[in-house]
């Protein structure tokens, strides 16, 4: 079970309102931090919060968008649940692409939004908006309090729903009379319920079988997700790929999960992967798939996947298990508890001809793609020779956290991690304006680390108000803005998928330079090769905010690349 | 794969909101639910949910499961037609006239067996209950003598197999997290 972290100071008890409740609950659950933006119908919540300031810090955001994504950037940094608050209306529906990015990518999440008085529900009131209803299909749970003597159960059943088993984001919406409302206050943290199974108990028959099928295996190979971090099971699963000498390579979600230069590291799978791990997956005889989800950008066509291997999946959550890639041996349990019993019983093995398969393949592929981006003779400078010259300046002890497109992808194909919860990206939903209040909520969670923010030109201008908040509360982010004057990743599209009918992908830009200047934040802008280096240093020794702008290539593309419809073997270097 | 029908008992806890959390499973894969009954179960506080559709089974399977993923599903579990016992109910109003002079329309009635279950001067309701095919076989039957109203009820399913819900739930309870 999970532990519910309890701080020294224990909340209140006895007679208080709804709101106080609220807060109280929130207190009694750990949180010291959270995010929001105040309106009507959360007031009563926001005048308790004054109260308590020294125990509960709220993070005010310039757009409930950037609080709830300054909350999974805290979560995902943390691995604690982040707390984010709204009024009803359209302070929630702003939460809803967050909740929705939360959800697709287990991000364990608590939003708290404001309604209307409960007398007033369903009757087009002022800022009234069924947000229970609206967020149903984008949260792992949701519930409308009317009463105020809901509010302690139906938090601590938040945050419980919330963190355990597979996590994600839930909605508590709590109408204004029941904020105001008195109620005897007493917290009991939330155990369990009948129809709510988080951890599936494991069956040690289901191990043993994919135990078997491994020790037998001639071309194991592993793909790993996110679950390997949410079940904190990083250690396990080294011990386990070291044991039986698999090769493994990683989801997006799955980054810094392990190290980049561990020896059975094969890199990323997925559409803009490496050459290696997307050819061979149609090689391998056993293909190992622990805590991830056979996500359509990882598969490709599906009729044309691993069709030659047997599948072990170990996952927490039964409805993935053969919902996109047949499974001969489910393991349906947590990725922690499954390899630790797994890791008894598996052969000490190395797989040295096969894994060597994959650096020759990897071989191509730097000679082809790799080399070139990091050490590129065009006059522009790359995406790739940017985040390299980060990798080499760093101790690779960065929190990196990505915005959604080119950039994204080759942050993620390019950045050396070496710390579990390093890489802090939108994978499942893909959410352009993600990164810069996730970046905030990451830095604000792990203040002691140096948090770089990479971020396209488009994607940079969908939360860019969230520099307000960076000011306000001296968020030290370092933000690298790649700039290429394209939203470049659909421009690749056009010009591979679309005869470069570049439609509505020309970005005329302001002087991000003047804009970023004006929230008090150091700025440089790099253009030429022979600055690179020294901007850098100059970004990452800076104390406090500093904004990087580097002019990339305006027409660069990310390679390696599964055109959809194709076969991961179909892999393209160009 | 060949689409067939099939019956999905979905048990939840009763619970507001519940049926949306339910349907929108379905209607975010596009399939359309032929037809739905909700009503209690013999466990307080447990709702049932019993729902058709035509799919394939292997579609079938995948809902189930994120059906039984939401929070307050307790169980959930599909069925086909062989291993169910099910009926629904039609209810028909008719003109009363057509049924007073002795004539075919209530011969029709007869040999349904169908009930009436009112008589005013203006019209009768009759009611029949069955598999959709003998409901409606009485509609198309009616149908030329005037039907005024007509409506059928959702299907209602009692499962062949033995293991019950109720020992689904202790075994539920029992488990510690």
């Amino acid at each position: 079970m999970d532990t519910i972290e309890v701080k020294d100071t224990m909340p209140k008890q006895g007679l208080m309102t709804g709101s106080q409740a609220v807060v109280q609950s929130i207190i009694a659950e750990g949180v010291n931090l959270m995010f929001g933006y105040p309106g009507g119908a959360i007031m009563p919540v926001y005048d308790a919060l004054y109260d308590v300031e020294q125990e509960l810090t709220h993070v005010l955001a310039r757009h409930e968008q950037g609080a709830v994504h300054a909350a999974q950037g805290y979560a995902r940094a943390t691995g604690k649940v982040g707390v984010c608050i709204a009024t009803s209306g359209p302070g929630a529906t702003n939460l809803i692409t967050g909740i929705a990015d939360a959800q697709i990518d287990s991000t364990p999440l608590v939003c708290i939004t404001g309604q209307v008085a409960s007398h007033l529900l369903g009757t087009d009131a002022f800022q009234e908006t069924d947000v229970v209803g609206i967020s149903m299909p984008v949260t792992k749970w949701n519930f409308q309090v009317t009463r105020a003597e809901e509010i302690p159960m139906a938090i601590a059943k938040a945050f419980y729903i919330a963190r355990s088993g597979k996590p994600g984001p839930v909605l508590v919406d709590i109408t204004k009379d029941a904020q105001f409302e008195e109620v005897d206050f007493n917290y009991v943290p939330f155990t369990g319920m009948r129809s709510y199974r988080p951890k599936p108990k494991l069956n040690l028959d289901s191990v043993k079988a994919a135990a078997n099928l491994i020790n037998s295996a001639k071309r194991p190979f592993i793909l790993f997700g996110q679950g390997i971090i949410l079940s904190k099971a990083e250690r396990e699963f080294k011990s386990f790929i070291e044991k039986t000498g698999i090769p493994s390579a990683w989801t997006i979600l799955g980054l810094s999960a392990l190290e980049s230069d561990h020896y059975l590291n094969v890199g990323m799978l997925g559409m803009h992967g490496n050459y290696a791990p997307n050819k061979l997956t149609n090689e391998c005889d056993v293909l190992i798939a622990i805590g991830m989800r056979f996500d359509d950008r990882i598969t490709g066509d599906l009729s044309r996947y691993a069709k030659q291997a047997k599948v072990v999946h170990i996952e927490i959550d039964p409805s993935e298990v053969s919902k996109n890639v047949h499974t001969n041996i489910p393991v349906i349990a947590d990725a922690k508890e499954a390899l630790l019993e797994l890791c008894k019983i598996v052969d000490q093995k190395s797989h040295t001809d096969w894994l060597q398969k994959f650096r020759d393949l990897e071989k191509e592929e730097y000679e082809l793609v790799i080399g070139n981006e990091l050490y590129p003779s065009t006059e522009k400078l790359t995406m790739g020779e940017v985040i390299n010259e980060i990798n080499i300046q760093s101790d690779h002890n960065n929190i990196v956290v990505t915005d959604v497109g080119q950039h994204q992808m080759m942050s993620c194909r390019y950045f050396k991690f070496k710390q579990t919860k390093s890489m802090i990206t939108s994978g499942g939903l893909g959410t352009m304006g993600f990164c810069l209040p996730a970046a905030i909520g990451a830095k604000m969670g792990q203040p002691n680390k140096q948090v770089v923010a990479v971020i396209g030109d488009g994607g940079f201008q969908m939360t860019l108000q969230e520099l307000g908040t960076m000011f306000q509360y001296g968020v030290d982010v370092k933000i690298v803005v790649l700039n290429n004057e394209f939203l470049g990743m659909v421009r690749q599209w056009q010009e591979m998928f679309f005869e470069k009918r570049y439609a509505s992908t020309t970005m005329v830009n302001p002087d991000f330079q003047r804009i970023v200047s004006g929230y008090g934040i150091a700025t440089k802008k790099v253009v030429k090769r022979e600055e690179l280096a020294e901007a850098i240093k100059e970004m990452l020794n800076h104390k406090g905010a500093y904004f990087l702008e580097a002019i990339v290539g305006k027409e660069n593309n990310v390679f390696p690349m599964v055109p959809t419809g194709a076969s991961v073997s179909e892999i393209r270097l160009k | 794969m060949k689409k067939e029908r099939y019956t999905i008992s979905v048990f939840t806890e009763d619970i507001v909101g519940m049926l949306n959390r339910v349907t929108i499973i379905f209607t975010r894969r596009k399939i359309n639910i032929e037809s739905i009954a909700a009503s209690e179960s013999e466990i307080p506080n447990i709702h049932r949910y019993t729902l058709v559709i035509c799919e394939a089974e292997d579609m079938v399977k995948k809902v189930v499961l994120q059906l039984e993923k939401q929070v307050e599903v307790v169980k959930a579990v599909y069925h086909k037609d062989s291993e169910v016992v099910y009926q629904e109910i039609a209810l028909y109003k008719v003109p009363t006239e057509v049924l007073l002079s002795g004539g075919e329309a209530e011969k029709i009635v007869r040999a349904h067996h169908a009930r009436v279950l009112s008589v005013e001067p203006a019209f009768t309701v009759i009611e029949k209950t069955g598999h959709k095919d003998e409901t409606q076989a009485l509609f198309d039957q009616l149908e030329p003598y005037g039907m005024l109203e007509f409506v059928r009820s959702g299907r209602v399913a009692i499962t062949k197999p033995m293991k019950t819900l109720k020992s689904i739930v202790e075994e539920l309870e029992k488990v510690q997290y």
